[in-house]
């Protein structure tokens, strides 16, 4: 598959759409590594292996646009994907976040689904071929993603008080950091600038409010109010991912250049 | 001319080998499933394009090299590429009805058309069945429980209608 970066002639456009693509294969890689970590440990075996295919599906989705970046550099996606310091990672500090009970994990799918659905439609809206009909194809595969987690937000939250405190309490800690989703580099503006993107990603974020909360106010959840963490797509990262890619990238360091 | 078969005579052999490949996942062959997009012959060059039905398939490796594999020892092709293409999402309407009525004997039930849609029993009929887990053995299967006869079962799974 021919990259789509090659096609961008201007220098500095081609540089702030990379930043892009990796910013979304990063999301997916970290927030797909998160959800792997529930292989075994899912509270019953069909959550298991739902968090295990949503795992396997991210990843997958971060492979493809890895392999656009690397199609325009010449290097290997695994080069990409466990071969730089944390530094140049570009996801969202909310994806690195250590799986702190369930009830996390399933607000921040919630939130993240959200997020990645009105992502992907820019991408699609970018006309940026194969990246957009990529992103036409994985709205399709997400929205199970989020049929999963609204099901099991809703099952929690009304279940019992209790459900609910412990659901409320994960939706404090992880909104702030949800914010952060939205976070926009001079990238974004030279994008927008440009047309390649049709919205900036702070327009976004009042859509995204409005369907999340749709999805919470039933469940009798309320978003904190709380001002926006952000970093993580500037590269700081928090010990949370220092751990996490030590792990991550443990078998690949021990031989780069072996084949798998 | 180089190979001294004429490009539509290869174009036929080369979609009948194609015809030979199965998804390792799926009691299909990929024709059925509807995952050939298209197929370019020009002296002896075969391009062929797949289309996937799940962007994050782990079989989607094994049938580009099951593909290489089977055009490989084809008479006259000299060189064969397989890549995958996203410019048209894969859904249900790919799917020939051979395919489906195979997969319906294997036990596996498959919508008409769309997901939502009301499912039925591929044992015994009825609709009184309800949805066990979205998330099946495999990412393009759901699990379902048949109120009727009381037995699980699985659904093809297409990505979702936007």
């Amino acid at each position: 598959m021919a990259g789509v970066l090659g096609t961008i002639a201007d220098p500095a456009l081609r540089r702030a759409f990379r930043e892009w693509l990796l910013r979304t294969a990063d999301d997916e890689l970290v927030i797909g590594h998160r959800h792997s970590e529930w292989t075994g440990f899912g509270p019953d075996i069909e959550s298991d292996v739902a968090m295990s295919s949503i795992a396997q599906e991210e990843i997958g989705h971060a492979r493809v646009f890895y392999e656009q970046v690397a199609a325009d550099e010449g290097g290997d996606i695994d080069g990409l994907a466990f071969g730089r310091p944390a530094e140049d990672f570009r996801h969202a500090v909310l994806l690195e976040r250590e799986n702190d009970g369930w009830e996390f994990a399933i607000v921040r799918l919630v939130l993240y689904e959200s997020f990645e659905a009105l992502r992907l439609r820019l991408l699609e809206a970018s006309g940026q071929e194969p990246v957009a009909g990529l992103a036409r194809a994985l709205l399709r595969e997400e929205r199970y993603h989020a049929l999963f987690g609204e099901t099991w937000l809703s099952r929690l939250a009304q279940a019992t008080e209790e459900g609910r405190r412990r659901v409320q309490a994960a939706l404090d800690r992880a909104w702030p950091e949800a914010l952060g989703l939205f976070e926009g580099t001079e990238a974004d503006d030279l994008l927008l600038a440009s047309g390649l993107l049709a919205q900036p990603p702070t327009s976004q974020q009042a859509e995204w409010e409005g369907a999340v909360r749709a999805v919470l106010a039933p469940c009798g959840l309320v978003p904190p109010e709380e001002a926006p963490k952000t970093g993580g797509r500037r590269g700081r990262h928090t010990a949370d991912f220092e751990r996490m890619l030590d792990q991550m990238t443990e078998v690949w360091r021990s031989d780069p250049e072996a084949r798998w | 001319m180089v190979s001294g078969r004429p490009d539509g005579v290869l174009a036929r052999d080369v979609w009948e080998a194609l015809g030979t490949v199965k998804d390792p996942e799926l009691p299909i062959a990929i024709t059925d499933l509807g995952l050939v997009r298209g197929v370019r012959v020009t002296g002896g060059t075969v391009a062929v394009r797949l289309v996937p039905t799940w962007v994050s398939c782990p079989a989607l490796g094994v049938i580009q090299r099951k593909i290489r594999e089977v055009l490989g020892s084809l008479p006259g092709v000299r060189e064969a590429s397989v890549e995958y293409v996203y410019d048209e999402p894969w859904t249900l309407e790919r799917m020939t009805p051979r395919g489906r009525e195979r997969l319906q004997a294997h036990g596996l039930a498959v919508p008409a058309c769309r997901f939502a849609e009301p499912s039925s029993c591929p044992f015994c009929g009825s609709e009184d069945v309800v949805v066990e887990s979205l998330f099946g053995p495999t990412l393009c299967r759901a699990t379902y429980l048949c109120r009727a006869c009381r037995n699980p079962f699985e659904r093809f799974k297409p990505p979702a209608e936007p």
